[in-house]
């Protein structure tokens, strides 16, 4: 299951006192899931709280009297309007609008910005990040983090039995607490949460700490794919691709109008499929009955017409219900239309849902 | 005086009669994790040995299981579409998949009994 070129977790020692079952993803070799399962451990990531090894993914620190402007020119962003502490959901958009790589720009001061990247294109996010920087006076630094996700409703009170207070932080910002920590009160479950990049050796103590509280227990790889999924976000190479532009995906919301005119990489084209419309656009599907429908289904219209297909697909354990997403045809995409997906032959009816499945419980203020 | 056999695929056969009813190991259910939905086969349904019988779904994955031997579907366990987790919780027993009327009994011979099992999977 593991090549020679897989990547180990620094923490991989922890995981595996924990019981962990690894298996490969983004070039990883990671925790899918810990001995109580996915199902118990995705319900108490919702009741409690669940701490999650994500240091798969790539922290970069981009800084320098360029750095808003070069970020501006990679993402459709304005980063100078960021206050200080406050985080963007943005991309990297090619020049066809397609999205590279779905990011987290944090603005950590005056000139220096946190961009958190997917495991899976963190090479190739440095690799045009860099090429973009020699127009720019900005320098990219990436960073040596382990990064942990504490997510659920307990969360931000172990944290604060930990030591880590949270009690000011916002969904949506993120701030250095300690020497070379960075602490964001985001995630990818639709839950109240903390992503916290720091040294592994701060987060082998914190861990200890947190692990002692019964209210947190490791989750794994397989509990954050259906959290993510029925809180409606997005995977990057599945529902999510370079061939897919931010109008499509219905993330629009993620770029400001009054940059919209701008001079972002990706800005002509997504204009222009802004003034036609998009052909497709990406939905919530709600299966009827138990079973699962999986990525790469075909999707049908009830005359056998092709309608689309699924992108991310699996059972959702706090909805107690088949959860799935994916594009069809932009007249078919409002809620409530009635389509048939096919799985190994047989068609499943699905409704046409909007997301999130589970309600997002954001701490906003 | 039935008698249980094995496959490498993680499954088992208890064979009486000249019926087998086959089911998956504790071992593979535990490598599949919380199953959500199983898909069981018509009664009647002609199977040559590795033919997909079922297919079984976790909250994460669908896997296969095969026909282990050449046979006719006799019964499939109805009781697993209101509680798939059966699999789980009792994998040899309750969780059982299907059942069926062997064609060909002298593939057995070619299956692993429990001692070897263990073996197999270390």
């Amino acid at each position: 299951m593991t090549g020679e070129d897989t990547r180990h977790l620094p923490l991989e020692d922890l995981h595996q006192a924990a019981g962990a079952r690894f298996g490969a993803f983004a070039g990883w070799s990671m925790p899918l899931t810990y001995p109580p399962g996915v199902m118990k451990e995705h319900l108490h990531t919702r009741e409690h709280a669940g701490l999650f090894d994500i240091s798969h993914m790539k922290l970069f620190e981009v800084g320098g009297p360029g750095a808003a402007a070069l970020l501006n020119r990679a993402c459709p962003l304005d980063a100078g309007a960021l206050e200080i502490s406050q985080s963007k959901y943005t991309f990297f958009l090619n020049e066809a609008a397609g999205i590279i790589d779905d990011l987290i720009v944090t603005r950590l001061g005056e000139d220096r910005f946190m961009v958190v990247a997917n495991a899976g294109n963190a090479i190739e996010d440095e690799k045009h990040l860099r090429a973009l920087a020699t127009d720019f006076d900005a320098r990219i630094e990436p960073l040596d983090r382990v990064f942990l996700a504490i997510q659920g409703p307990d969360a931000w009170a172990a944290l604060a039995r930990a030591g880590i207070e949270t009690g000011s932080l916002l969904f949506m910002h993120g701030i250095e607490p300690r020497q070379n920590w960075f602490m964001s009160r985001s995630g990818y479950t639709g839950e109240d949460g903390f992503e916290i990049g720091l040294p592994e050796k701060d987060a082998r103590d914190l861990i200890a700490k947190l692990l002692e509280d019964e209210r947190v227990q490791w989750i794994g790889l397989a509990a954050r794919d259906s959290l993510r999924l029925e809180a409606g976000l997005c995977l990057h190479g599945q529902d999510l691709t370079p061939e897919i532009d931010p109008a499509s995906a219905g993330l629009m919301w993620a770029i400001p109008k009054e940059i919209r005119a701008g001079r972002f990489i990706g800005a002509d084209a997504l204009r222009s499929i802004l003034e036609r419309g998009p052909s497709q656009k990406r939905v919530g599907l709600k299966p009827d009955g138990r079973q699962p429908v999986r990525a790469g289904a075909a999707l049908v219209d009830a005359g056998g017409n092709p309608a689309g297909h699924v992108t991310s697909g699996g059972f959702g354990p706090s909805t107690g219900h088949p959860v799935a997403m994916g594009y069809v045809d932009t007249a078919l995409a409002k809620a409530g239309t009635k389509l048939f997906a096919d799985v190994r032959g047989t068609k499943i009816p699905v409704d046409v849902t909007s997301l999130p499945f589970t309600p997002h419980r954001y701490r906003k203020g | 005086m039935a008698k249980t056999y094995f496959t490498e695929d993680h499954e088992w056969l208890r064979v009486e009669g000249g019926v087998a009813t086959v089911g998956i190991t504790d071992y593979a259910q535990e490598q599949l994790g919380d199953l959500v939905f199983v898909e069981l086969p018509e009664i009647g349904r002609k199977l040559a040995k590795g033919d997909t019988a079922v297919v079984v779904e976790s909250v994460k994955a669908a896997s296969d299981v095969y026909a282990p031997v050449d046979g006719e579907i006799t019964e499939a366990n109805g009781s697993l579409s209101a509680d798939p987790s059966l699999v789980n919780s009792a994998a040899t027993g309750d969780g059982w998949l299907w059942k069926m009327k062997l064609s060909n009994e002298s593939q057995l011979d070619s299956l692993m009994d429990e001692a070897a099992y263990r073996a197999h999977i270390g």
